[in-house]
Parts: C-alpha cells; sequence; structure tokens
C-alpha cells in the first residue's frame, strides 16, 4: 500500500501531496521537509529506493519534477516505480504534453486523475483508457452544468488550449523517457 | 482572450440580475496562482496569501454560495504551500451537500485533503458519504468511495462497512472495484469486519474486469495475512489464481493492459504474491503452482521495468515455495535481457524465499537475484542486494556462489547499494576467503566514504579475530585497516589490536618497527598511534635486541617518538594519556631516561588539560622521591588472556549457523572486554565504582570515570585500588600501601583503622580530594600537597565546622508558595557528605487545609561538571498537611559552587503550576 504520495519541483517546492496515512499538519511538514531534503540531495547515480523510517521510499525525477511514493516493506519497489510512471503517462495523456506548470495551475486535476487511479494506496485500474475516459466523462458534466465562461473563470475548465507558455519548461514525460531505461 | 473576458462579463451581467452580489474582488484561481508565483520574497507570498485568507474567510463568513468552490479550490493551494487552511473543512462539507457535481468533486478533494481521522469534522461527512454511496450516478458514489478510501477512520469503517459491501455486488465495474479497495481500507482499520466480505469475494475472481480483479487480490491477501482461518479457506483458489495468471501471460497483445510488452505486470505481481501467502508453509498448494510460476520466469520479458517488477515478486515467491527440481531447469534457460520482467521475477524470488521449498528452487531464487546484480540498473541491483540480504543466513552457499558480483558492488558509486554489499560482504567471510575477502575490503576501506570506516574496520577485526589464518597476516592486516580507517575506526579496535600484541610475544618486535616506522613520520592517525604509544610503553625494551633485521633503536629514540606523540596537540587526550602512561613506563626498562621523563613530567604538571596534569604530577613525584618503588609500579603487564569463546569459534568454522543475537552478544562481549581491559591499563576496575557514585554515569562512560574518577567516597580497599592502578597483582603491593600513604600523608601521624586510611591515603594520592581527610593535621599537610597545583584548586574545608553541622541540622528554605514549602535538609540516614559528595534531603509539604497537590514533580539540573541524582519520590499526590521526600546526590568532583536550577510542576486545584527555582548558597555545604 501507498502510504503517501508527493510531488515536488527540483527547487524543493511541494505541488503535490496525498495522504493515506492520518499524520497531523505538523508531522506532515516535517516528514516533506525531511524527504525533499533527502531526494535533492541524492546523486543522479543514485538508485531510486531509500529505507526511511520503517517503510520504503520510492522516487523516480521526470524532468524538473520528483515523484516520490513511500511504501510498506513488504511492497514491490520495482512495481510502484511503474505506478509513478503510469501515473506520468497518464498525466501526459491528459494535458496533453504534461509539464510542470499544467500541474501547478491545474493542481486539483492531478489530483482527480491520482484518485482515478489509486484508492485507499492501491492501484484501482491498470487500463488507462478506462481512467481517462473515466477523468473526461466526469470533465464532462462539470462542462455541462457551468457555462463555459464561467468555469474557466474557476480556473477548473478542461483547457482546449493553454494561456502560459510551456515551451520553455517542456514535457516531463518526453524529457524522461530520453534517459528511461537506457 | 476576448471572447474570455465578453464571457465573463456577461456572466457577471447574469449574476447581477439574478440578484447575486458579484464581489469583483474575487480573483479567478489561476491568478491567485500566478501572483503567488510573482512573489519575489516569503514575505511578499505571505503577504499576498494572508490578503487572499482573509478574503475567503470574508466570503465564507456571508455564506456566498457562489464562490465556495473557487475559494476551496484556492485555499487547497494555499494549503500546499504550508499555510494553514483549517478554516476551510467546513466549507468542504458544505460543497459535499450541494448538488452541483462541480461543487462535490471539489469538496470530496478538499475532504481528502484537509480532513483526516483524527479530526472530529470528518464524522460530518459519514452520512454525506452515506446518501452518495447510493446516488444513481456513478461519479459521485465514485466521489464518495474515494473519500472513503482516504479519509476512514475506524467509527467510519464500522457505519459503512455494510454499504461498501452492497457496492461490491453492484454490476457496474467501475463501482465495484473502487468498492473493494474501501474494503481493504476497512479491513485493515477494523479486522472483525472482515467477515462481512468473505462471502462475496469468491466470485470476484471470475471477473474479467481488470481492476475489479486486482482489487479482489488485494482484497483476499489482506484477509489471509489477517486470518489463518481464512487463509485456509482461500487454499483452494490456488487453481483459479493459476487460471488467471495463465491466461494473464498466455493471452495475445491486449494494447489496454499492456506495459511495454509485458500483460498487466501491476495484475501479475499481485497474483504472485498471493500464491507466496498461500504457498507458505503448505506443500499441496505450492506444488500447485509450482508449473506456473516456473513458466513464468522463463515467459516474463525482463527488458522492462514492469517485467523485472514481476520476476522480482516471482523470485521472493519461489524462495519461499515447495516444488521440484523441474522448475530449477526452465528457470536457468532464462534470459534477462530487458527490464520490464524483472518486477515480476523479483516478486517470484520473494516467493520462493517465503514457500517452504527445495533447496534447489532456493538455489534458483538466488541466481535470478545474482542475476539482478549484474544489471546495468542500479534499481534492479539494490533491490536484489536488499532482497539477499535478507535471506543471507539461511542460503549462505549459494549466495556464496555470487561474492564476486557482490564484492563488484562495493565499487558502485550509490551508497546504499555500497552499504548492502558490505554487510553481504560480512556474512560471507569464512575461512577459506578471508584473505582474499580481507584483501577486497581493505581496498574498499581505502576509498569508502567515511561514514562506511568505522563499521567496515570494527567488522573486519571481527572477521579476522575468527578466522586469520596465521598471526603475522593478522598483525599486518590490523595495521593496514587501522591505516586506511585512520580516525574513523573505534575504540574497540585499539583494545582488540593491544590484546592481540600482548598475547603475540613471537611477534612483538616485529610489529614494534612496523608500528614505530609508521608513526615516525605520522601521529595524525589516532587510533593506530595510541596502539604504538601503548606497545612502546610495555615492550620498549625489545627495541634493543637487534634480532629484527638488524634493525636497532636507541632509548632516546624511543623517549622521543613518545614525547612527540604527547607533544601533538591536535591529537585527542586518550591518546596523549597513552603516551604520558607508555613514558612513565619506560623508565623503568631504561632507568637512563629518568631524568629526561622527570622533566617532561614537570612540563605536563602545567598542561591545561586536568587529567594530564595529574598524571604528570603523580608521576614526577614518583620518579623524583620514590624511585625504589617505581619498578614495582611500572611492570610490564601480563598477557590478556583471549576470550575463550573466540577460540571455541575458531574451531567452528561454520559461521553460517550462528545466529545475529550470538554474535550481537559476542559483540557486546568484546566491547566489554575491551573495555576491561582499558580500565585495568588505567588502574581502575568498574566494579569498584561505589553504589553511592553515579553507578549508571559511570558505566555508560567507563573512560570518562577512568580520567575523571575523583569520587571520593570510593571505599575499595586499598591494595586492590593501587594493585589495579598499577597493573601489577603481586602481593607486595599489599605492604606497599602503608608505604605509599606514608609517602604522601607524611604527616600523618597516628596510623588509622584500615578502611579509612585507605581512603584518607587514595585522595591524598589523587591530590585532588583532599577535603576529605580525618584531621586538622592532615589538612594542613594537604594544602601543602595542594601548593603544588597552584592553591587556586580548591579550599580545604574545615573539618571541625563539618562535623558541627552534622550535630545540629539545617535546612533552607527553598520555596514556598501557593501552600506549598519545599525544604532542603542535609540527608538524613547518616549518609555522609563532602565537599565532592552532597546528599540533600528534600521535603515538599503541603501547607493548605484543603487543597490536594496532585502529580507533584520534582526535577532538578546542575552544573556540568557534577554529576547529580535524583531517587525516586515516595509519592506525587499531597493530601492537606501531608509531605514528601525524595533524596538529591550530587558528585562534584571539582568542587565547584553547589549550584542547582530546579523545576517544580503541579496541580492545585486542576490548575497546572510551573516554577523555576534557583538555588545557590546552601548553607549547609558552604
Amino acid at each position: 500500500m501507498i502510504q503517501f504520495l508527493l510531488l515536488f519541483s527540483r527547487q524543493g517546492k511541494l505541488r503535490l501531496q496525498k495522504w493515506y496515512t492520518a499524520y497531523p499538519d505538523k508531522v506532515k511538514k516535517k516528514i516533506i521537509r525531511e524527504l525533499i531534503a533527502t531526494i535533492l540531495s541524492r546523486k543522479q547515480k543514485m538508485s531510486s529506493f531509500l529505507e526511511w523510517k520503517d517503510s520504503k521510499i520510492v522516487y523516480k525525477r521526470y524532468a524538473s519534477l520528483y515523484f516520490c511514493a513511500c511504501i510498506e516493506q513488504e511492497d514491490n519497489e520495482l512495481i510502484t516505480l511503474e505506478v509513478i510512471h503510469r501515473y506520468v503517462e497518464l498525466l501526459d495523456k491528459y494535458f496533453g504534453s504534461v509539464c510542470e506548470l499544467d500541474i501547478i495551475f491545474n493542481f486539483e486535476k492531478a489530483y482527480f486523475m491520482w484518485d482515478e487511479f489509486v484508492i485507499g494506496g492501491e492501484i484501482q485500474e491498470t487500463s488507462k483508457k478506462n481512467v481517462l475516459k473515466a477523468i473526461s466523462d466526469q470533465d464532462m458534466i462539470q462542462e455541462e452544468e457551468t457555462p463555459q465562461g464561467f468555469f474557466e473563470d474557476h480556473g477548473l475548465g478542461r483547457n482546449g488550449r493553454k494561456w502560459y507558455n510551456n515551451a520553455t519548461i517542456g514535457n516531463i514525460l518526453k524529457m524522461v523517457n530520453a534517459v528511461y531505461f537506457f | 482572450m476576448q471572447v474570455l473576458e465578453q464571457l465573463e462579463n456577461r456572466v457577471v451581467g447574469a449574476f447581477d440580475q439574478l440578484g447575486i452580489k458579484f464581489t469583483p474582488s474575487s480573483q479567478r484561481l489561476r491568478d491567485l496562482i500566478r501572483q503567488i508565483r510573482s512573489a519575489r520574497t516569503a514575505a511578499e507570498e505571505r503577504a499576498v496569501i494572508n490578503k487572499e485568507c482573509a478574503q475567503i474567510r470574508d466570503s465564507f463568513r456571508a455564506e456566498d454560495n457562489t464562490w465556495r468552490c473557487r475559494n476551496v479550490a484556492k485555499l487547497l493551494y494555499i494549503y500546499m504551500l504550508g499555510y494553514p487552511a483549517h478554516f476551510g473543512r467546513l466549507e468542504c462539507l458544505k460543497l459535499i451537500a450541494s448538488n452541483r457535481y462541480t461543487d462535490k468533486r471539489i469538496g470530496y478533494l478538499g475532504a481528502m485533503l484537509l480532513l483526516d481521522e483524527k479530526q472530529d469534522v470528518h464524522l460530518l461527512v459519514t452520512q454525506s458519504l452515506k446518501n452518495d454511496l447510493i446516488n444513481s450516478n456513478q461519479y459521485i458514489a465514485g466521489l464518495a468511495l474515494c473519500t472513503l478510501g482516504s479519509i476512514l477512520s475506524t467509527e467510519m469503517s464500522r457505519d459503512l462497512a455494510v454499504d461498501v459491501e452492497k457496492l461490491i455486488k453492484n454490476s457496474n465495474p467501475y463501482l465495484k472495484k473502487k468498492a473493494i479497495l474501501c474494503a481493504i481500507r476497512i479491513i485493515r482499520k477494523v479486522p472483525e469486519l472482515m467477515e462481512i466480505y468473505v462471502p462475496s469475494v469468491r466470485n470476484l475472481l471470475n471477473e474479467k474486469n481488470h481492476g475489479v480483479l486486482l482489487g479482489a487480490i488485494g482484497l483476499i491477501t489482506e484477509m489471509c495475512i489477517r486470518s489463518p482461518d481464512i487463509l485456509t479457506h482461500f487454499r483452494k483458489l490456488v487453481p483459479n489464481l493459476v487460471r488467471v495468471l495463465k491466461n494473464l501471460i498466455m493471452s495475445g497483445y491486449s494494447p489496454d493492459h499492456d506495459v511495454s510488452g509485458i500483460s498487466d505486470p501491476f495484475l501479475q505481481v499481485r497474483i504472485i504474491r498471493l500464491l507466496r501467502v498461500l504457498g507458505k508453509n503448505d506443500l499441496e498448494s505450492s506444488e500447485s503452482m509450482n508449473d506456473i510460476l516456473a513458466q513464468l520466469v522463463f515467459l516474463t520479458e525482463t527488458s522492462t521495468l514492469a517485467g523485472q517488477a514481476i520476476l522480482y515478486e516471482l523470485s521472493q515467491t519461489l524462495m519461499s515455495l515447495c516444488t521440484t527440481s523441474s522448475t530449477l531447469r526452465v528457470c536457468t534457460n532464462t534470459e534477462t535481457t530487458k527490464n520490464a520482467g524483472n518486477s515480476i521475477l523479483h516478486e517470484t524470488v520473494l516467493t520462493i524465499m517465503d514457500i517452504k521449498s527445495e533447496p534447489a528452487l532456493r538455489v534458483l531464487a538466488v541466481n535470478i537475484l545474482g542475476r539482478f546484480l549484474l544489471n546495468q540498473d542500479k534499481n534492479i541491483r539494490y533491490v536484489a542486494l536488499n532482497t539477499l540480504l535478507r535471506v543471507v543466513h539461511a542460503d549462505l552457499s549459494s549466495i556464496q556462489r555470487h561474492r564476486g558480483t557482490i564484492v563488484e558492488c562495493l565499487k558502485d558509486p550509490d551508497v546504499s547499494i555500497k552499504r548492502r554489499a558490505m554487510e553481504l560482504c560480512f556474512a560471507l567471510i569464512n575461512r577459506k576467503n578471508i584473505v582474499e575477502m580481507i584483501d577486497e575490503l581493505c581496498n574498499f576501506l581505502q576509498t569508502c566514504e567515511p561514514e562506511f570506516k568505522a563499521d567496515c574496520s570494527s567488522n573486519m577485526f571481527i572477521a579476522m579475530e575468527k578466522y586469520a589464518p596465521n598471526k603475522k597476516w593478522h598483525v599486518d592486516q590490523m595495521i593496514r585497516i587501522l591505516k586506511s580507517a585512520g580516525n574513523n575506526s573505534r575504540d574497540d579496535i585499539v583494545s582488540s589490536f593491544i590484546s592481540l600484541i600482548s598475547n603475540t610475544s613471537e611477534l612483538q618486535l616485529y610489529t614494534m618497527h612496523q608500528l614505530a616506522d609508521m608513526i615516525r613520520d605520522d601521529v595524525t592517525q589516532q587510533p593506530l598511534v595510541q596502539v604504538a604509544a601503548w606497545c612502546i610503553g610495555e615492550y620498549g625494551d625489545q627495541f634493543q635486541s637487534s634480532e629484527y633485521e638488524g634493525k636497532k633503536i636507541d632509548e632516546e629514540d624511543i623517549a622521543n617518538l613518545l614525547i612527540k606523540i604527547l607533544n601533538y596537540n591536535a591529537g585527542l587526550i586518550s591518546t596523549r594519556q597513552y603516551a604520558i602512561n607508555a613514558l612513565i613506563k619506560l623508565t623503568t626498562r631504561f632507568p637512563v631516561l629518568n631524568e629526561h621523563v622527570q622533566s617532561i613530567m614537570s612540563v605536563y604538571g602545567c598542561n591545561m588539560n586536568l587529567d594530564l596534569q595529574q598524571r604528570a604530577v603523580e608521576y614526577h613525584s614518583v620518579l623524583k622521591n620514590y624511585d625504589n618503588l617505581k619498578d614495582g609500579l611500572y611492570e610490564q603487564m601480563q598477557p590478556f588472556e583471549i576470550k575463550q569463546s573466540y577460540i571455541d569459534e575458531i574451531e567452528d568454522d561454520s559461521y553460517e549457523n550462528k545466529n545475529e543475537d550470538e554474535i550481537l552478544h559476542e559483540k557486546e562481549k568484546q566491547k566489554e572486554e575491551a573495555t576491561k581491559a582499558l580500565l585495568i591499563i588505567f588502574g581502575e576496575d568498574s566494579s569498584e565504582v561505589t553504589p553511592n557514585s553515579n553507578e549508571e554515569a559511570s558505566r555508560m562512560d567507563p573512560l570518562a570515570d577512568i580520567f575523571g574518577n575523583t569520587t571520593p567516597a570510593a571505599k575499595p580497599s586499598t591494595s586492590n585500588v593501587l594493585d589495579s592502578f598499577f597493573g601489577s597483582n603481586e602481593p607486595a603491593a599489599h605492604s606497599q600501601s602503608n608505604d605509599i600513604l606514608d609517602i604522601f600523608g607524611s604527616s600523618n601521624t597516628q596510623p588509622e583503622p584500615k578502611t579509612v586510611s585507605a581512603k584518607s591515603g587514595l585522595d591524598d594520592f589523587f591530590g585532588m580530594n583532599s577535603a576529605s581527610t580525618q584531621n586538622k593535621s592532615d589538612t594542613v599537610s594537604n594544602s601543602d600537597f595542594l601548593d603544588i597545583f597552584g592553591s587556586s584548586q580548591a579550599k580545604p574545608i574545615q573539618n571541625g565546622h563539618g562535623e558541627q553541622l552534622n550535630g545540629k541540622k539545617e535546612s533552607m528554605n527553598v520555596y514556598e508558595k501557593n501552600e506549598v514549602k519545599i525544604t532542603f535538609e542535609p540527608c538524613a540516614n547518616g549518609k555522609g557528605s563532602s565537599p565532592t559528595q552532597h546528599f540533600i534531603q528534600l521535603k515538599a509539604e503541603n501547607l493548605s487545609f484543603s487543597n490536594i497537590v496532585r502529580d507533584f514533580i520534582f526535577s532538578a539540573a546542575a552544573p556540568t561538571s557534577m554529576k547529580l541524582q535524583l531517587s525516586q519520590p515516595d509519592k506525587t499526590n499531597l493530601q492537606p498537611f501531608e509531605s514528601l521526600s525524595q533524596t538529591i546526590a550530587v558528585a562534584n568532583p571539582n568542587k565547584d559552587k553547589l549550584r542547582l536550577r530546579l523545576k517544580l510542576s503541579y496541580r492545585l486545584n486542576d490548575l497546572s503550576i510551573e516554577e523555576p527555582v534557583f538555588v545557590v548558597n546552601i548553607p549547609f555545604f558552604e
């Protein structure tokens, strides 16, 4: 079971957090600070796993973003890496070449995507198609009940086009694919 | 953009018409994010956020339904940046209750982020969840399930377990899979709710939908782990699981579930893990899953991460499985050229390891891991080493075959891989490979990060003690290790080396020359220098013989070596202590050096370090006045006893069967012995620490005690202490004791009873504790003696005064407030206080007529130069007019002015009171 998932940037800014174990906010902050510091200080040639308290941390860097999951002792680290990768692929499909800005400005969508992929720390759906369909269906419901301009206004709508320029940051999936799997 | 603005204007207009007040200041989420991002300093960011939070609060207070959704979304962003967002919790609940899907979606998201089982608010969600779970819109029910899976608590589990079970039976796979995962969470939270789900779970394995299957297998695994009954019940499912797995690997390409050529590795890994749980300790089910696991190892494409994940799981499973050798054949044929198969392979290995397995199969699993070690990908190597480390004691011989690969991993750039490889290497060392392994590890020791060095060198020492082929090699390697580990090595290494040298008289000369050569140019490697100093002190006379390659070192050179060590200011104090001891010992071997050493001692008599100074003064006066005693005092030490258990171990070649406890125990024992050896060297025996002194403290820090122990209350018998002090154990010492007393207490006219005289004599000898002497004439002589150190040391205390005080008890008011009074008294039960050891009786009284003082806790702190001990209070609650007492013992070796910082805490009428008190000038100790 995944105990928590953190997304953070190379500058150490938290981009997403998902907790399946209840901790007080203070402890959460401490854990986040600690892990970000540890992971950022690790060199590229080091493995993606580290032992942390009674759990294992699996992390992977995609361009400027780090994806970091905490799993239990008996969990399979390698498949967790695959889970992270699957999540990135899903985001990439959804945003169409995802970049860090997508996740910053549409953080709620990134959450929706994760929740459609994982529940309570366990994978619920292994088919990419099914996950994406569920998300787009739900987006449709939102669009139908809200006039276009209004929900654009909320910043909650599905962007037909991105108003920010992501050329400078670049697609995190593609950039990693170049170095992924030798 | 123009279109958008028009739209926005239209919307605003529409709201105006509807009579809803439009707050123009409510900015869009994206604008807020942009604004926050453009903040250049943390202060600026805080200002933006505070302003926004204020507006959001206002809007919440105004019950503004229009912007609630947007405000909560903003709040979630702000929360992620680390700012408080608790005031949004109730708003989330309101959004959840809304009919609009957008509201619900954000509301549930907020609930998942802001609420958890620790907050009471989250119980309010339960009713909304219950309603939404039966909503006809599958997405709304899905949201509710997802939220339940995130934040459920024990109460919630009990309330909603049945609702979840209904959804598991639902025909809609979208809800089914989510409900199953919620059930897993519920079982984890409240295992007894398991019963509800048992009946519905069986049929789930016939599902075609992978999501449902995945969840179902997870659920069964969870149940089996938690209940042995259910485990036996589900063992019947093994054929079903095998079928599912077979279908997965045999069915053609399905783009939906494919991960780089592997059909749904997520599902495969889950199934293999369940097989592991089911097959563990069960022959029959193990047999029935044999073939499929073997096939899997054979078929899994291992070029991808997913495949590797599967193989990883497989390897674990195989490790614990009961199978026939046919599997072995298949598995050795497997190609592992790619990556995805490996996670499956890994799982298999884990399974083999867990299931009751034939040795051959375990070999197979180890081989898979061995192959992992050769993999380019560091992650795979890490996983393999980790698993090997877990099974190393069970499968030592098969792992032994991969020793070469493991040793290679010592050169890995990743520290965590290195550390694991190192630990594995130590487990693999045996009599046959010791020379080779120590060689490799020495190379590792030279290049590795400093944090490895202490562990690595200590472990190498232990391994060599067990398996060293001969003494010369052993000594050579020890020197080599100490040289490479440098100052990172631990003290136990020094003592273990010293005891080796003292026991191998045939190699002493050789070792000494080696060491002398080593430290001649470089005294920075402290542990090595310590060993060398000790050896020179003990066996320095051997340098005179020319047996070793005709080399001869004359006594001046030897002494100069020691002086160099002693004068090296950056050296550790303990090293310099070794050196000064060695120097004095050397004078017995070479009387020629007497004067030279004496002059050095007089220089060190003014050293800043108290211990060095004390030693120097003592040695100086021995050299100057009592030369005839010197030989007895500084005699060469007997060889240390080597513990019998080591020898036993050496007989017993197999390290394999030793369990970790024993090894640990051994280490501890060794440490203990090392400490003892040191204690003997420096002339104290830990057993002689009196019960009155801080026994615990002295245990923890024996060295500190050795060098700093001037506790006058110590009452060991004279001969004992003196014997051990000078490292000799001939009976003559006993008769000497009085002489020695005479030496220092020359004005001590009347002989006193033995124990007392021993005490005062000792005190005199150490010079530090003169104040505890028995009569006035002594005091006079002591003050003379003290002049050596400079009279600033401590002023002798008038004993007569002390006696007076003992006759008439004085007490001191420390605290009186809230009708609680605390007084200090000299200890009542006859424990004598001395200037270096104070006993204080604390008395706390409740003076009120009606109030009860509860949870009275008294804590105290003393300056660092003192050690303080506090007895357990006899009670913590004080009824009216009741009192409690507690004893405070303060060891004050430097005879500093007694100062205490006290903290009192107690409860009076349900009011917690904490009071700091500072105590100086305790009258009966002044």
